[in-house]
């Protein structure tokens, strides 16, 4: 059974169709990319899934029950979680008081010293064990990309929409980064991710969807989208494919 | 531990303050009392949830009308206190629920022009408040000595449960939450905090004591009139003191309030005919070089000094 499904999702700003009609379904366990060019929609559509927008039309089904339109504090506690593309730590916390707000609120540890321990192993979980005390926004860029990523993870997610979590990272700090993911994904978690990095979508994902001008116009595994004529088109480009072509022919 | 232990010690000397015998002691501890019910109140929703709250003064002149009006109806004076306490109570989470999606400026806007509303209802309503003309409280058949001490303890009794619940706020879940919400609005939703709920509490929170304190200050002062109860420095002064003191912390307050009225009372005395500016000047002196208040910078000479000490060792 899929975890997330949304069924004609639509959201409009003042006449400007943002989604348009968008039929999607997630299976429990999967990687799934979100690509597309800028104002494809991507971000809001995690804002709709989330909960910091309403649908303007259309089903939202997580886990067998309708959420379009609930606060995002509920859809929250129901176990979805997200990252932004922007970081949002609490800045004069430290790290693992950021990681203890949503093991308190979200996960509804039943007190103060329990939700230290779970805290704890999510911070360990990302990396960041050594870094429990530093206040958050004295963190590396990297380093408050990991912190948001142990501040889902507290939440005891189903679903996790990861939005450019790499954005803005050093190659290194990327390998980094996808090694965690998968080890997100491993733990049983389903992991949603908008990425502009082909490289990163492509290794990583076991499905794409893409976007463009707020509807969904392709959906398929890596080697599918990167053949497909319309996505060319709409965002990879021709020298891209070309390039990719190149390769697999090369390897093969 | 030490830190309850010195706060019982220090209510304990000043509940020592009537044996000295000094009227002007005793008003003035009275004030000091009112002015930390005030100020530790604001903290709630000005200092851990960061929502510039210009809301005190409508909360106090509603608890002095409240007790009055129900003290003029000859209910007895202990009964129209807890009910003054009530009323300011339900009036924040009825106005919390109203205003409080808004943020920043608007919000301390909105907070601010309730007290001016309430200042017309409280001038209009003749028949219930005795319009511009005030209201006067039943004397007490007791000595003036009496009377002094009477509200004098009252009103630090409502500044002991004031401090508690600012104490119980900042150490628990609430005050955990207020802070994320203080700090960083969208993420504390997204973390599963209800922000509207814990909006709502803290306001109301710090509207209790404020309602308690206004129907004791009519009691005591026998008279109230709209302008003096409703005062927007009444909502000015709780916000200079907890800066003063330090926002969103448990001492902060208080310190604010005691420095607070010492100033106050040293400017009263020696600049008569401007005190407001003098006292002013102060305020924005004090807001430039004290950002974090009095506590603020003890933490940080504490936390300098133990760098310094790793460093060397």
């Amino acid at each position: 059974m899929s975890i997330l499904t949304l069924q004609g999702v639509s959201r409009t700003f003042d006449g400007l169709i943002a989604l348009d009609a968008v039929d999607l379904s997630v299976e429990k366990g999967e990687i799934v990319g979100l690509i597309g060019p800028n104002g494809a929609g991507k971000t809001t559509l995690v804002n709709v899934v989330t909960g910091a927008l309403r649908p303007s039309a259309g089903q939202v089904i997580f886990d067998g029950t309708s959420i379009g339109g609930r606060k995002p504090y509920q859809i929250g506690r129901l176990g979805v979680a997200r990252t932004y593309q922007v970081v949002q730590p609490f800045p004069e916390m430290t790290a693992l008081e950021n990681v203890m707000a949503p093991a308190v609120f979200a996960a509804g540890a039943s007190d103060m010293e329990t939700a230290r321990k779970k805290a704890r192993e999510a911070l360990e979980f990302v990396g960041l064990a050594d870094s429990a005390d530093i206040i958050a926004s004295e963190l590396t860029l990297a380093g408050r990309k990991r912190l948001e990523l142990a501040k889902s993870l507290a939440m005891k997610p189903k679903v996790l929409l990861l939005d450019e979590v790499n954005a803005g990272l050093n190659p290194a700090e990327i390998d980094g980064a996808l090694e965690l993911i998968r080890k997100i994904a491993a733990s049983g978690v389903t992991v949603i991710i908008i990425e502009h990095l082909m490289k990163v979508v492509m290794t990583l994902c076991t499905r794409i969807v893409v976007l463009h001008h707020g509807a969904k116009i392709a959906e398929g595994t890596p080697e599918e989208i990167s053949k497909d004529e319309q996505v060319i088109k709409a965002y990879l480009g021709k020298r891209y494919s070309q390039n990719l072509a190149g390769k697999a022919g090369g390897n093969g | 531990m030490i830190r309850i232990l010195i706060s019982i010690i220090v209510v304990a000397a000043i509940a020592t303050l009537p044996l000295l015998g000094d009227n002007y002691l005793l008003r003035l501890g009275t004030m000091f009392a009112m002015y930390c019910v005030l100020a530790l109140s604001w903290n709630v929703i000005g200092g851990y949830a960061g929502y510039p709250s210009f809301s005190t003064a409508a909360f106090f002149g509603l608890g002095a009308y409240t007790g009055a009006i129900l003290q003029g109806a000859g209910v007895p004076m202990f009964a129209a206190w807890i009910a003054a306490c009530l009323s300011a109570g339900l009036f924040a989470v009825l106005l919390g629920m109203a205003i409080l999606h808004l943020k920043g400026h608007y919000f301390a806007i909105a907070s601010l022009v309730v007290a001016e509303v309430l200042v017309e209802i409280a001038t209009s309503w003749t028949s219930l408040t005795g319009g511009g003309m005030g209201i006067n409280l039943p004397v007490l058949r007791i000595s003036v000595a009496a009377q002094a001490q009477l509200f004098f303890y009252a009103m630090l009794a409502a500044a002991v449960l004031a401090f508690i619940m600012n104490w119980l706020v900042g150490a628990g879940r609430i005050g955990f939450a207020l802070q994320c919400i203080r700090q960083n609005e969208d993420a504390s939703s997204m973390v599963g905090i209800n922000t509207t709920r814990y909006k709502v509490i803290a306001f109301t929170l710090s509207s209790l004591f404020v309602g308690g304190a206004g129907a004791i200050y009519a009691s005591w002062v026998f008279y109230i009139e709209p302008p003096d109860v409703f005062s927007i420095l009444l909502s000015v002064k709780p916000i200079v003191m907890v800066m003063l003191g330090g926002a969103g912390t448990i001492f902060g307050p208080v310190i604010g309030a005691f420095v607070f009225i010492v100033m106050e009372e040293l400017v009263w005395r020696n600049f008569l005919s401007f005190h407001a500016a003098v006292l002013g000047v102060l305020i924005v002196a004090l807001i430039f070089f004290l950002p974090n208040g009095i506590l603020g910078v003890i933490r940080r000479r504490r936390a300098a000094r133990s760098t310094e000490e790793g460093a060397a060792s």
